[in-house]
């Protein structure tokens, strides 16, 4: 399947500061990619060069198979840009302001009514079509960016942190609608939060110091992490001890971590295999399930982890910097 | 084309969207009238013309044009919006045309405003109404360099106050390499090539024929081409600010 939005060796140098260091990704319809890095680390910049607004100092973009250096205005017929800050006109109302932008992007007549209205109702507009922008919460100013890039149901959609703002049911929202969009579209979303990433994204790429460092799906990253395959175990306080120093003893168990839980009085002990996580999660259970009963400790809960995200993001972005 | 009058619209509309655009008309309504009737002697001349209505009127718009063109891209850059504005499918040229001729209706409008006085002339005697046309013509010619200049200096800063200042400056010193004051004055110290050249750019001179109802075609081509060149200039300022 031909990529829909491939990024070729994409550099951008402010001064002597070297932002972005030769990213190149390739997004094809169906995919969303989670674009992740700590603040600074170049995602914004890279996001900006493939909307064709920042000009990159070496490398190109292409949307739809158009060069954004080439054709730039065929590029933005197939884009919706939801840039950092949702940037609105602040003086306009949020239906003037639609209408604007589907006037710009050439529809008219019932057509354009038609358009205005599906990207209110997908953004649940409704209750502020007549108030100037600049008098809405933070949270509706970045929905009415979000509609803004939606009014023309484009092939490709480049969003610099949908959700930042929203409460969690407009997050929930957000995310449901970029869900259901999926199938039709190529989508890149930049977030800070990991479980956004973990749940809308099919494939997260870590950048830090304007340098990809990872390219995988969100499952495969986690694998990474030491967690993964490890088995986590609630039980009384009380008894922590004991069953932390009958784990350390079980089979296959590498270390274990006591992590105390706050309102419930329990432990939460965290066996982690000894093999790093390549082996079977089920028999590493197995163990843990042995040693406890040999101590005579029964758990409350008992799960195996899938692997911590924020652990291997912090490995990722940090390793470098050491 | 369409593009373009769709940017142009949304600018002026965004003129007002605020009390500016009335303050602005107001104020630039009572200083022509005070500096046409008590400055100029209006009514003492005893001429039924609008000579002196014409020749204030450049030198208020050093002051009141720069104030309309502050904004135009400095606003954009400071509040983000030129990013949403560069990814829409508008061409560098349809956004940079729009937003001029956007400042360009605006002029137009507080200018056509002063048709009081075309009517006081008319009341009070039997003007040349062919040389007051003119007058008009050469108003809105003058009006449309101080907005090219203006503008593409907006788009050099994200500070409206900065833009301003520059575009004060530098329309003032296109204004007065013409004037016979300050050619004497600079005549010792630069040479007469030079001189001769800033007396070609200059504004004034060719919008005084033009009042005095002298519409000659090479007067016409240079305000055409130095309302180009400076919205020429005005696309390469805002193309350098996305490379940077």
């Amino acid at each position: 399947m031909a990529a829909m939005i491939e990024a070729e060796g994409l550099e951008k140098r402010f001064g002597p500061v070297l932002a972005v260091d030769d990213v190149s990704l390739a997004v094809a319809r169906g995919e969303v990619l989670g674009f992740l890095g700590p603040n600074g680390a170049g995602k914004s910049t890279t996001m900006k060069m493939i909307a064709g607004y920042l000009t990159p100092t070496r490398g190109t973009a292409r949307l739809c198979g158009h060069d954004v250096l080439e054709d730039p205005v065929a590029v933005k017929r197939c884009l919706g840009y939801l840039p950092e800050g949702a940037p609105t006109y602040p003086d306009m109302t949020v239906t003037a302001f639609l209408d604007w932008v589907a006037a710009i992007r050439g529809f008219a007549g019932a057509e354009r009514r038609a358009r205005v209205e599906r990207a209110i109702r997908l953004t649940a507009l409704h209750d502020v079509l007549f108030y100037p922008i600049e008098a809405l919460s933070k949270g509706y100013k970045r929905r009415v960016g979000l509609a803004q890039a939606l009014l023309h149901d484009p092939e490709v959609l480049i969003l610099d942190e949908p959700t930042d703002g929203l409460d969690p049911n407009q997050k929930h929202e957000v995310r449901r609608l970029i869900t259901a969009m999926a199938p039709e579209k190529a989508i890149i979303i930049s977030t800070h939060i990991l479980e956004e990433v973990e749940a809308i994204c099919t494939r997260a790429v870590v950048i830090a110091r304007g340098r990809v460092v990872a390219d995988a799906t969100p499952m495969a990253l986690a694998a990474r992490s030491r967690w993964h395959n490890a088995v986590t175990v609630v039980v009384p306080a009380e008894r922590g001890e004991a069953a932390a120093a009958a784990l350390r003893k079980a089979d296959r168990v590498g270390a274990v971590e006591v992590a105390a839980r706050g309102a419930d009085g329990a432990v939460a002990l965290s066996a982690l295999p000894r093999d790093g996580g390549a082996g079977d999660g089920a028999l590493l259970e197995g163990a843990v399930r042995e040693a406890l009963a040999a101590a005579g400790i029964a758990p409350s809960e008992m799960f195996i982890e899938r692997g911590r995200l924020d652990e291997v993001f912090r490995d990722l972005t940090m390793r470098e910097a050491a | 084309m369409r593009t373009m009058l769709i940017v142009a619209r949304r600018e002026l509309a965004a003129y007002f969207a605020t009390p500016v655009a009335y303050v602005f008309i107001v104020i630039f309504l009572v200083m022509l009238g005070a500096l046409t009737f008590q400055v100029g002697n209006f009514f003492d001349r005893g001429q039924a013309d609008l000579a002196p209505f014409f020749t204030f009127l450049p030198w208020l718009y050093l002051l009141l044009i720069p104030a309309i063109t502050m904004r135009l891209w400095a606003e954009e850059r400071r509040s983000g919006t030129i990013e949403l504005l560069l990814t829409l499918p508008v061409a560098m040229w349809q956004a940079v045309v729009g937003k001029f001729l956007a400042a360009w209706a605006f002029a137009a409008i507080a200018l056509a405003l002063t048709f009081p006085m075309v009517i006081t002339v008319n009341v009070l005697g039997t003007p040349d109404n062919g040389v007051i046309l003119a007058g008009y013509a050469g108003a809105l010619l003058i009006a449309g360099c101080y907005l090219s200049i203006g503008a593409a200096l907006s788009a050099t800063t994200r500070n409206q106050v900065i833009a301003f200042v520059l575009a004060t400056a530098v329309c003032f010193a296109f204004t007065v390499f013409g004037s016979p004051l300050v050619a004497g004055f600079v005549a010792e110290a630069v040479p007469a090539s030079v001189l001769d050249a800033a007396q070609r750019v200059s504004l004034i001179s060719r919008y005084e024929s033009i009042t005095r109802g002298v519409i000659a075609v090479r007067d016409l081509v240079f305000f055409a081409t130095f309302i180009g060149f400076w919205l020429y200039a005005n696309a390469v300022i805002v193309d350098l600010r996305k490379a940077g």
